[in-house]
């Protein structure tokens, strides 16, 4: 029988080391012995100690975490995304599984066939030495190291494994995807090629070997100073000959090398000589990214990248930067204004790649908003996207059309979104949803709505698209929709009042006997909503306060409640206080986020130690206060 | 007792009858996690029941979170009935360069492979219909086995807002674009089944439910 699952396998496979050494038939008979299996997040595939399964494994979407117990604790020891291979053990040894591996994230993997692949390792030299050199190093792929290294993690630093090679030791992150142009262009065509594609460098071969290389620095030495004219060729400015190494470079090598050589780059041929073919490029940029998660190199990194996968590893990063600041007790807002950039400059990045895809310019101007937690810079643990977009007023009779290529876009925003780890709004509220991607007057006519009748819906709405934060686009629309809603509210009173008995209906979580309140039923029974009973309120009376004062474009809460502070100098000890328990509990499911992989909502009461209990009971006293202060003057007794 | 209201099923082919005997125990209490589930997608000249015909069937087994390649149903049909309206959406000629078999063959075939598994598909209301139209040409009784709709079951993994209409029919583009699959081999049988089975198996790690009867609740 014909099997076309086996030929979507081999399609799969047939990209990735080692299956690229391997024929079309070969290819094929693995992938019909082949399995497809679902991890669900947080569920394991195998466990140490567990005896080895007739497959070994590569990941085809999602993330796998190799984890070891050690110093009584499971550390990572690596993690695998699409098309790295694990599990190798098998195909070596008889022995039991020495690793963890369980699923970051939801995940695909295929299980390929050690009785129909061990064959293929002997007679095909190539294919068993990327194996033994992936299980030797405990990794999934000895060529792609740039991932590893110096994670910063705090007191958790990730070391390589005991017995893999020191981080200088290893193979150099070498660019693959590499720009080149031939000696006879001319200098303008080279920049503008070079601004296009945004790198630094580019290499002039000739006949696919390298002649010279041409840097950012070359242009402000030999054009910028005036010497030669942007209508010469590249070969009167570049620098040759170019340094050569074979693939095989060790970041220690290269450094060194770039040290002596006074250079930032260095060529990579198939022989390691400038006589043969390139087949990549090293940069002292991307050394350093391999090296490092610092927040600068992250930022570079992200505007720099040229693939949502990219961009996906990049977000791994930011978390464990997080997880570091975290441990290490930095200042909340601090780490949130980071996170935040890291954040916007991810989404920026996505937004303005997909307008090039499209392939044609923006009918009209637009604002992407970013609504809900990223709107309000809280955004820490990756969450869900609620977003939107406002598009000018198209000319008559075009709303439709214009509508239609900005739903285009967010179609593809959100996607990427989602792919780089932001969850799709489970209730649809993103661009790609037609009714959150309105022109500026729809949108005024929908709040108009919200606001002079003022039910549940109405309110929850409000409340997830106030609090909204232009990330990309002409700010003039998303402030011309704010005055106008400001100016609204001052002529429908009746909404503040609605929107201050909705802010009040979760009461503050300390019961009568000063126990906490916890969820009653549900699958999160016994547990501590801190989402709902601390955040939430929080969030919504500090909303409801700046809405009327007519403040705008502040709309994080801390931020809000110290500028409520100035206002309301009476008020000024409970609006820091609140300040204070607005960013402690954000720290605070943070923390559980992170220690618990989830979104850290949820927190379990009887894991808390007695100091972490303290701290919340003070942040829900201020929280207390904090209603008791709206009640009063919302008079909100008199709509319930 | 009971044996007096069963039919009486000596004057069917033994391939039916293998089939129908499977079918002897209550799977309601049954573990999700040990039923096997047969994912199928068929292909049809159009999507009228009568005068239409099956183009291809394409099943995979899924059972655990595990899908077996090699274990795999894909199977083209000889059908004098040709419509040539519908070959775009699926790109099926008749006679192309599959080896096709007669619809009868391709019955016993099927009866065999499904056993009495749980049949999942994408809108499962056509295809089954389509596969009991042909049993009935061919003087068989309709399939006995229980059913999944993979449309019903993703719209139990959205939650219930005011914001989301709770009677939208999902498309399976709609949900494979939900769920980040590849739509690659979309509108073959066996590609659709493929997608609808990865889907299928993304729906019930969202819907965390024990056992085979909570799959049928609201």
């Amino acid at each position: 029988m014909k099997n076309s699952i086996a030929h979507r396998i081999a399609d799969f496979l047939k990209d990735f080391p080692p299956f690229n050494f391997l024929n079309a038939d070969e290819l094929l008979n693995i992938s019909e012995e082949s399995e497809v299996l679902y991890i669900d997040k947080g569920n394991i595939l195998f466990n140490e100690g567990e005896s080895v399964h007739a497959f070994f494994y590569i990941v085809h979407k999602g993330a796998i975490q190799l984890q070891k117990f050690q110093n009584e604790q499971y550390e990572t020891l690596d993690t695998c995304d699409e098309g790295d291979i694990f599990g190798l053990r098998p195909l070596f040894a008889e022995e039991n599984y020495i690793m963890n591996a369980i699923a970051e994230e939801e995940s695909i993997v295929y299980g390929i066939p050690i009785k129909q692949f061990k064959p293929l390792t002997e007679s095909n030299k190539k294919v068993g030495n990327f194996l033994i050199q992936s299980f030797a190093t405990n990794t999934r792929n000895p060529y792609a190291r740039e991932d590893k290294g110096k994670l910063f993690f705090g007191n958790q630093v990730i070391e390589p494994v005991s017995n893999s090679p020191l981080f200088e030791l290893q193979p150099a992150p070498i660019i693959k995807k590499i720009v080149t142009t031939s000696p006879e262009t001319s200098i303008k065509t080279a920049a503008q090629l070079m601004s296009k594609r945004k790198v630094g460098s580019i290499l002039v071969t000739k006949n696919d070997v390298p002649v010279g290389i041409l840097t950012d620095e070359d242009f402000r030495d030999s054009i910028a100073t005036g010497e030669y004219s942007i209508d010469n060729t590249v070969d009167k400015i570049m620098s040759f000959p170019v340094i050569c190494y074979p693939k095989t470079v060790t970041i220690a090598q290269a450094q060194i090398t770039m040290m002596k050589h006074n250079i930032n780059h260095i060529c990579i041929t198939e022989d390691g000589t400038p006589n043969t073919r390139v087949t990549g490029i090293l940069s002292e940029h991307d050394i350093m990214v391999s090296q490092g998660n610092s927040p600068s190199v992250l930022m570079k990194a992200i505007q720099r990248s040229h693939s949502t996968k990219e961009l996906k590893k990049i977000r791994n990063k930011i978390n464990l930067l997080l997880g570091g600041y975290i441990q290490n007790n930095i200042p909340l807002t601090h780490i949130s204004k980071l996170i935040f950039e890291l954040n916007d400059a991810t989404i920026k990045r996505v937004i303005s790649r997909c307008v090039v895809k499209l392939q044609q310019e923006p009918p009209v101007k637009f604002a992407w908003l970013s609504m809900g937690s990223q709107g309000r810079k809280e955004q820490l643990l990756q969450t869900d996207q609620d977003n939107a977009i406002i598009f000018a007023d198209p000319p008559e009779g075009k709303l439709e059309e214009t509508r239609d290529y900005f739903l285009q876009l967010a179609t593809k925003v959100n996607k990427r979104l989602m792919i780089v780890g932001y969850e799709y709004c489970p209730a649809d509220m993103m661009a790609k949803n037609p009714r959150w991607c309105l022109s500026l007057s729809e949108w005024k006519e929908q709040v108009a709505k919200w606001i002079k009748e003022p039910g549940p819906d109405e309110i929850l709405l409000s409340n997830i698209f106030f609090d909204y934060d232009i990330t990309y686009g002409d700010s003039l629309l998303s402030n011309s929709l704010s005055d106008y809603i400001l100016d609204l509210i001052e002529n429908y009173p009746k909404f503040l009042s609605v929107m201050g008995s909705n802010a009040l209906r979760n009461p503050s979580p300390l019961g009568f006997f000063r126990q906490f309140l916890v969820e009653q039923d549900g699958e999160k029974k016994d547990f501590f909503d801190l989402k709902k009973r601390g955040l939430q309120p929080l969030t919504e009376s500090a909303r409801l306060l700046i809405l009327s004062y007519k403040i705008k474009n502040i709309s994080n809460t801390a931020e809000r409640f110290d500028r409520l502070a100035q206002l309301e100098p009476k008020n000024k000890e409970l609006f820091e206080g609140c300040s204070y328990a607005s960013k402690a509990l954000l720290k605070f499911r943070t923390k559980q986020g992170l220690q618990n992989r989830d979104s850290g909502r949820f927190i379990d009461l009887s894991k808390l130690n007695k100091e972490d209990k303290m701290k919340l009971k003070r942040a829900f006293k201020s929280i207390k206060a904090l209603q008791d202060l709206i009640k009063m003057r919302f008079e909100t007794a008199n709509v319930i | 007792m009971l044996h007096w209201f069963k039919k009486d099923e000596s004057h069917l082919p033994e391939f039916w009858q293998k089939y129908s005997a499977r079918f002897d125990k209550n799977q309601k209490e049954q573990l999700i996690s040990e039923t096997t589930f047969v994912v199928l997608d068929t292909e049809t000249t159009g999507f009228d029941q009568e005068k239409d015909r099956i183009l291809s069937i394409g099943c995979v087994k899924v059972k655990n979170n595990k899908l077996l390649v090699a274990d795999s149903f894909e199977i083209y049909l000889k059908q004098e009935k040709f419509n040539p309206d519908t070959v775009e959406i699926h790109g099926l000629i008749k006679h192309e360069r599959f080896e096709t078999i007669s619809e009868e063959k391709a019955l016993q075939l099927f009866l065999k492979y499904i056993k009495n598994s749980v049949l999942v598909a994408h809108h499962a209301g056509f295809d089954i219909n389509m596969i009991n139209a042909a049993m009935k040409r061919n003087h068989l009784p309709k399939l006995k086995n229980r059913v999944l709709d993979t449309g019903v079951l993703y719209r139990k993994t959205r939650i219930i807002s005011n914001f989301i209409d709770q009677h939208k029919t999902y498309s399976l583009d709609e949900v494979a674009l939900a769920y980040n699959i590849d739509l690659k081999d979309r509108h073959t049988a066996i590609g659709d089944a493929f997608i609808t089975a990865i889907a299928f198996l993304k729906i019930l790690g969202r819907l965390k439910r024990k056992k085979l009867k909570e799959l049928y609740k609201k």
